[in-house]
Order: C-alpha cells, then structure tokens, then sequence
C-alpha cells in the first residue's frame, strides 16, 4: 500500500488551513467573539460536503478492497461524560493557544516554530491521559 | 503572490476541507481524524505498557502520521509561497486592544508565542499549559475539530455532537474568563 496519497492529501488540507489562515490565533479569537463568519463558513460548509459525501458513498454501497463497507469509525456514547468533559478541556486549550492539533503542526513549520513547545507539551497531555484513564469517568 | 486572495474565501476552503473526509474513506477506509496522531506517537515513543498505547500504531496509525507530515509540509510550503496577512474583525482588533493586547494580526501575538515568552505567565500558560489541554483532552474525548466537528457531525454522529458542545464550552470560557485576566 502506497503511502503517498495520504501525504498529498495532508499536503493540499496543510496548505488550505494556511491559506484560509485558520491556523491563526486571531481567527480563533474572531470566531469565539463571534465576530465573524469566515471560521462559522468553513466548518459548516466542510460538515455539508463530507455529510453529502458520505451519503452518496452510503447509498452507492462503496466497499473497501476487503469487501467491507467505507464508513467512518462509530462512537459510541455511553455516559457522555468523556466527550463533555474532554471536549472541554480540548475548548480550553483550543482558545489559548489559537490552535487545534492540525493547526498546531501547521504552524510549527509555517511560521511560529515556538508551536513545537505547544506540540511537544499536547503529547506529555496525551500521554497523561493514558496514564489517568482508568481513574477517570468515561 | 498575487495567485491567491487573502483569507482564503470559507466557500472554497470549506469544501476542500470536507472533501477529505471521503478521500480517505475511497482511498483506504479511513477516518478523518488529527489528534490520533498523538496517540500514535505515545505509543511509538513512551508506550510505558500503558493499556491507551498497546495498540499497533504502525498498522492502525502509519498512514495518519504520513498524513500529517503532509500537513506539516503543505503549511510551511504555503506559508512560503502566499503567506497570509491575517486582517482581522475590527470589533475583534478593539476588544483584544481593550484587554490589553498590543499585536492584532498575523498568524499569533507576537509577544507571547516566541521562545523568549515561554518563560513569562501568559507565554507559558498559552504554549505549554494550552498545549498539554490540547492533548489531554482530544485524547479523552476521542477526537478534535477533523474527527468530531467535521468528521463527526458529517456523519450525524450524537457523541460527536456532545463533544464540539464541549469545545465551544471550552473555548468560551478562556475567550472570556482566562484571557482577560491573563492578558491585563
């Protein structure tokens, strides 16, 4: 299986996150102030031609190489907590660092290498989680 | 560059976005989804016998962590070529002034994301405390904007829901609670 693909694919979103400068921690500001549309436009319109898209490969009954459907992996909801909670978490970091984890990469490169510190420190909070899993509702 | 007009339009940058989320699904069944990176590289790097980071990420997680290389790639690439000037709402630009913000474009305030800022409150606190959030919580969530807010949703997936409420609940809070107070 060539790899490739996917790096072109990460290429072209990589590029398209710059371009539409929603790697900035301006535009997040904007967009939690409400203030504008542009992050609102690109998030809406990105659910509905993904939704359109998996409705057509659903109803066109697409199958992998292996005779299984194409589907996203489901989640299952369970008490909930888990999704409230680390969502949460995951919003209060998203806000002060004006970036989410493609974002985060984007920039290390794209112009405030200073992120790799900010990449570096979202691993060590990764890693923690795995550590504090069984304690923690999910 | 005169090639591409700044931001980028949301009507053409959205699309393009969602549009990945059936490429990887035609190219190999795939799901869209950034923060499993981390994941992946816990359990490459310090897996610790840790039960989160016995899986095998090479078969479950290589062609992410490609993915991402791209991503990495494609933004420097970009940045390069037609970096983004970043102009802002005016309201946005008055109200960071009034809160104490000098810097009100480009792509991060310049006074806190730099190496010489790590080591004062609100460098430290936006970089690395923001960073670690960035991580614990995607990973107790199970996903980030890519896997739950576009993925997620596109998929009309209930938890999914639950947990970009959570973001929004996040994001608010420190947009106008902790920034403030950081910030003056």
């Amino acid at each position: 299986m060539s790899l490739i693909p996917y790096f072109l694919i990460g290429s072209a979103f990589g590029a398209v996150l710059m371009e539409a400068e929603v790697v900035s921690w301006f535009r997040i500001q904007e967009m939690f102030r409400f203030d504008a549309f542009h992050m609102y436009g690109i998030i809406g319109s990105a659910v509905v031609v993904a939704g359109l898209s998996l409705l057509a490969i659903k109803t066109l009954g697409l199958r992998a190489a292996d005779g299984s459907p194409l589907a996203l992996e489901p989640k299952t909801l369970g008490s909930g907590v888990r999704y409230i909670a680390g969502g949460s978490i995951f919003g209060l970091g998203w806000a002060l660092t004006g970036a989410c984890p493609g974002p985060l990469v984007a920039l290390v490169g794209g112009g405030v290498p200073v992120m790799a510190v900010a990449l570096v420190s979202a691993l060590a909070g990764t890693w923690v989680y795995g550590f504090l899993r069984p304690h923690l509702p999910h | 560059m005169p090639f591409v007009t700044h931001p980028l339009p949301w009507y053409i940058a959205g699309p393009l976005i969602g549009l990945v989320v059936p490429a990887l699904l035609l190219l190999g069944n795939k799901s869209f989804g950034i923060s499993s990176n981390f994941r992946h590289v816990c359990a490459a790097v310090a897996p610790c016998g840790l039960d989160f980071f016995e899986h095998d990420w090479k078969r479950s997680g290589l062609w992410n962590l490609v993915f991402l290389a791209g991503v990495f790639t494609g933004a420097t690439l970009a940045a390069w070529l037609a970096p983004p000037p970043v102009e802002i709402a005016q309201h946005t630009i008055d109200t960071l002034r009034g809160l104490g913000l000098r810097e009100t474009g480009g792509l991060a305030p310049a006074g806190i994301f730099t190496w010489a800022a790590l080591l004062t409150l609100r460098g430290f606190v936006c970089i690395v405390v923001g960073g670690f959030l960035v991580g614990f919580g995607t990973a107790y969530a199970g996903g980030c904007t890519s896997g739950h807010a576009i993925a997620g949703l596109a998929d009309l997936q209930v938890p999914s829901l639950v947990a970009v409420v959570g973001f929004f609940a996040g994001g608010l809070t420190t947009t106008y609670v902790i920034l403030p107070w950081l910030l003056r």
